[in-house]
């Protein structure tokens, strides 16, 4: 699927966040899937993109350069694919 | 629903593309089967 | 030019252990109507000092702080408690998602459209054979069929993506195809899991376990056709078979990690195919010097710390394999008498055969709720009323 990083995007309200010392785990009660984020930085981009009006401006916000959000917007991507990360208003 | 299926493990994932041509060597998002611990009944 | 904050591997974070479990097995009762010859749980009788119901809530309040997401709950046969369903209900409404293994003696049609009704609750229908002539040799006279009527109820009332649960043996690794064909005429989800020498599973382990060349058509048909098909990551042992990272899964021993086993009394064990005082953690009632309840035996029990150091290869150093095999299974291991830091008795390149054939001890655990004997399936309708049945005279 095509996923664009210049809409609003939110965590799906099925997705529960469990923080770690060096990330945190992702564990949708819907569908059962795992995700597991492996560093704080994706974790920080995650948890308030709901509060941005794009994907980049979350990474921004998190003190991702443009130049940098490649890997970032790639997990995004991941997050999209499996139903993590859903776009629209709540 | 799809079966759980582990989408890549540690030593089986791609690495991620960039556009540019150096690799990203770990992604930052790893899919895990909530089946694939073992130790689990 | 990208730079990313250092990105830990995956299976090494696991390793070291988390806060709390990813998820884990809780065995809710011993109590069986079955008498399964390989029962890893060595269920039967009812344990006196079973949980009880508030006592199994409050484990359920303590894993939804620890924000665990997932239970496995099994037995025994866990549907023959009578607070079975309110248990399940009072999981799913804190946050911890349910799964529950059972040979399907209590699903009935109309617990089917309940359990249809559910989005949270998963349920695992265990079989041991495609037919009833070989699954039956294994667990029981007719339990093959409750299982199938268990399953069409399932269809029939709409429930979606019920798991078949296998474990392989000698006797069914020839039925893979047809448990795949079966699993996909009830719209369910086929699961195989590997024998561990554990329960009454040590007693016939030698007679039932695949042999060599069985494990390597194990192997080749979860790489051909095991695209769809479930393993609770139980075959990371045979690894060494083909490419690092054909089998899915972590590929790591959970135990202690990121998995775990409360029992029907609130023993905690590594793993549930570790019942035995050497992988016994604590029990969630009693402080044993780490703190009562479950997140304290999680975090703190020594036998956990010890789990998540560094493990030796030990004498598979030298093998090329032991990255992706990691020695095996420490279960099969331990119950088949083996060294925990050498070779797992199924080990591919055959270094556990030579240690198979000597003498050795087998650890026998004092866990043991088995009846007396095997019985024929009788449908009980509530468990046994005493822990023993001998004979008082």
């Amino acid at each position: 699927m095509a996923f664009d990083p210049d809409v609003r995007w939110r965590l799906h309200h099925q997705v529960a966040v469990r923080p770690e010392p060096f990330g945190a785990l992702l564990y949708h009660f819907g569908t059962r899937k795992l995700s597991f984020l492996k560093n704080t930085t994706i974790v920080e981009v995650v948890n308030s993109i709901g509060d941005h009006p794009d994907a980049r401006s979350a990474c921004r916000a998190a003190g991702i350069d443009d130049a940098q959000q490649a890997p970032y917007l790639h997990a995004l991507r991941v997050l999209a694919e499996s139903k993590m990360l859903v776009t629209g208003e709540a | 629903m799809e079966p759980n299926q582990v989408d890549g493990n540690e030593t089986g994932a791609a690495p991620a593309a960039t556009s540019g041509a150096e690799l990203v060597t770990e992604t930052l998002v790893e899919e895990v089967s909530i089946d694939g611990m073992c130790g689990v009944y | 030019m990208t730079s990313l904050q250092p990105v830990p591997r995956l299976v090494e974070q696991f390793e070291h252990g988390l806060d709390a479990p990813i998820c884990l097995t809780w065995e809710l009762t011993y109590a069986c109507n079955l008498a399964c010859v390989h029962c890893l749980s060595s269920s039967g009788k009812r344990d006196p000092r079973e949980l009880t119901t508030q006592q199994c809530k409050d484990i359920i309040d303590e894993l939804e702080r620890m924000q665990v997401f997932y239970v496995n709950i099994g037995g025994g046969e866990p549907t023959v408690r009578p607070d079975f369903w309110e248990l399940v209900d009072y999981a799913t409404a804190h946050h911890v998602g349910v799964k529950f293994s059972t040979n399907g003696v209590r699903i009935t049609p109309e617990v089917a459209k309940r359990l249809a009704a559910s989005d949270y609750v998963d349920v695992q229908i265990s079989l041991d054979g495609a037919t009833a002539e070989v699954n039956d040799a294994v667990r029981g006279a007719g339990s093959f069929a409750m299982a199938i009527r268990a399953l069409e109820n399932l269809a029939e009332a709409g429930f979606k993506d019920a798991k078949i649960s296998v474990v392989v043996t000698r006797h069914n690794v020839d039925q893979l195809d047809e448990f795949a064909a079966l699993a996909a005429r009830y719209g369910a989800t086929l699961r195989i899991t590997r024998l561990r020498p554990s329960g009454r599973g040590a007693d016939v382990w030698d007679e039932l376990h695949p042999t060599a060349e069985q494990q390597v058509q194990l192997y080749d048909w979860l790489v051909a056709k095991g695209d769809r098909v479930l393993t609770g990551d139980s075959f990371f042992h045979l690894s060494g078979l083909g490419e690092p990272g054909a089998l899915a899964g972590l590929n790591l021993c959970g135990a202690g990690r990121v998995v775990c086993l409360i029992d029907p009394v609130g023993d905690v064990y590594a793993c549930p195919f570790a019942i035995h005082d050497r992988f016994l953690a604590g029990n969630i009632l009693s402080d044993s010097g780490f703190g009562s309840g479950f997140a304290n035996v999680w975090k703190n029990a020594p036998l956990f710390r010890e789990l998540r150091e560094p493990q030796s290869a030990g004498a598979c150093s030298s093998c090329g394999h032991y990255d992706s095999c990691r020695g095996g299974c420490m279960a099969a291991k331990f119950f088949t008498g083996l060294p925990l830091d050498g070779p797992d008795p199924e080990c591919v390149e055959g270094y556990g055969a030579p240690a198979l054939a000597q003498e050795r001890v087998k650890p026998k655990s004092s866990v043991d709720h088995s009846r007396a004997k095997p019985v024929m399936l009788k449908l009980l309708t509530k468990p046994p009323a005493r822990l023993c049945n001998e004979s008082p005279v």
